[in-house]
């Protein structure tokens, strides 16, 4: 990156009261103040959001494709994490 | 250690199974160079395409049409970034992108290397114009690299009052006066063949499209979409009593589709090269617009990192 330019910034967006904050996307800007309100520009022209937060990129820590298979695979056989998996009587309508 | 070829067949596999490609995923070379190729030059057409309407902002006959007009060259900034973001995601950097569209190295659409020189071309633009960029987009939502499709979902829900809005103009001059449904019909007459262009060269000649089918970033071919394009807009011109210039045009029963006049690819070529009507201008317009705001852009980093220092000073302090 040349030193001249704007650093990254992820932006999230919440968007009604009582929903998470959702990543809606990124954009360059010199500081926090300034990501926010260039997000407001960018992602709530049509009232999209209530709250914004914005992240510099580079302080984002991703896990690696290369691991996914030993990071998820191991869920895959504990098929008894998931309701379905037991067998209940008829009569029982709702648990 | 896999090889090349075991992880290119298992890339295919991957496209081929509809599962997204992600910017950290492995993949060809060429794959990633044909997207930055794509999405920068998406992006470009969108920055560019904001000067043609531009140009009638403060010529806009009402403050309605002023307010609609205002916003949608906003929109086709945050379209701009929403590509240029995703194009990021591939490892170029924002400067190099500005850069390349600069120095005539990266390409925008040809079609805004056209002029407007009426208001009736505000109706034009948004109707046609949008319209063809619409039947491109909505298939790009299903694109295989995530970062891309999201930006086109995220596009494809705000473009649509673009197009409608440019049609509603061209109804209103059509019912107006006589002088007002000329204007209309010029506009037309001027944009049609240039919109038909914006699908690219044909099936025939075009040299990106199979191996971008065959990775699904594009879904369907230059061809298709043009044909898509002619059948949807030819009744709404009908409906508004205007008349597509086109003395070959005709419903073809048997295909299911109307048959269209060949397109002149000469002028294609030129404007492609750089000698269409307002190449020139539209790329000085740019390149003045970036150097007249590089004193902002200074000026917010050293304001930023004044405000850092003394946060750090009173941190110290206390």
């Amino acid at each position: 990156m040349n030193p001249k330019d704007w650093p990254l910034w992820e932006v999230f967006i919440r968007s009604k009261q009582g929903l998470d904050h959702k990543h809606a996307g990124s954009l360059h800007a010199a500081d926090a103040q300034m990501a926010i309100e260039c997000a407001r520009d960018v992602y709530t022209r049509r009232m999209e959001g209530v709250s914004i937060w914005v992240v510099e990129s580079v302080h984002v820590h991703a896990s690696s494709p290369d691991d996914a298979g030993s990071l998820f695979e191991p869920a895959n056989d504990k098929v008894y994490r998931h309701p379905t998996f037991y067998d209940l009587p008829d009569e029982v309508k709702h648990m | 250690m896999q090889n090349l070829e075991q992880l290119e067949l298992q890339f295919q596999a991957k496209i081929d199974a509809e599962i997204k490609i992600e910017p950290k995923d492995w993949m060809p070379e060429a794959y990633r160079k044909t997207l930055i190729r794509q999405i920068s030059q998406h992006a470009h057409s969108e920055i560019v395409g904001m000067l043609p309407e531009g140009n009638w902002i403060t010529r806009a006959p009402s403050l309605r049409r002023k307010a609609v007009l205002l916003a949608k060259v906003q929109d086709e900034g945050g379209h701009g970034l929403y590509l240029y973001s995703a194009a990021e995601t591939l490892g170029i950097d924002r400067d190099t992108l500005i850069h390349d569209l600069h120095s005539g190295k990266a390409k925008y659409s040809s079609i805004f290397n056209y002029p407007s020189l009426t208001w009736a071309d505000m109706g034009a633009i948004g109707w046609l114009v949008d319209g063809a960029a619409i039947m491109n987009q909505v298939m790009l939502c299903r694109t295989s690299y995530g970062p891309y499709a999201r930006a086109m979902v995220r596009i494809c829900k705000e473009e649509s009052f673009h197009q409608r809005q440019g049609y509603e103009i061209m109804l209103t001059l059509a019912q107006g006066s006589p002088e007002q449904k000329r204007m209309a019909q010029d506009a037309l007459n001027r944009w049609w063949w240039p919109s038909l262009m914006m699908f690219g060269p044909p099936d025939s000649e075009s040299t990106n499209s199979e191996a971008s089918i065959k990775w699904k970033i594009k879904r369907m071919s230059n061809d298709e979409l043009r044909q898509r394009f002619v059948d949807a807009t030819v009744p709404q011109a009908e409906l508004i009593g205007l008349k597509v210039p086109d003395k070959d045009l005709k419903w073809n029963e048997e295909r299911g589709h109307y048959d269209f006049g060949a397109l002149d690819w000469d002028e294609f070529w030129a404007v492609v090269k750089g000698n269409g009507p307002c190449n020139k201008e539209r790329l000085e317009q740019r390149v003045k617009a970036y150097e007249d705001g590089a004193w902002v852009r200074e000026a917010a980093l050293a304001h930023a990192e004044k405000k850092k220092e003394r946060a750090e000073k009173v941190g110290a302090v206390a």
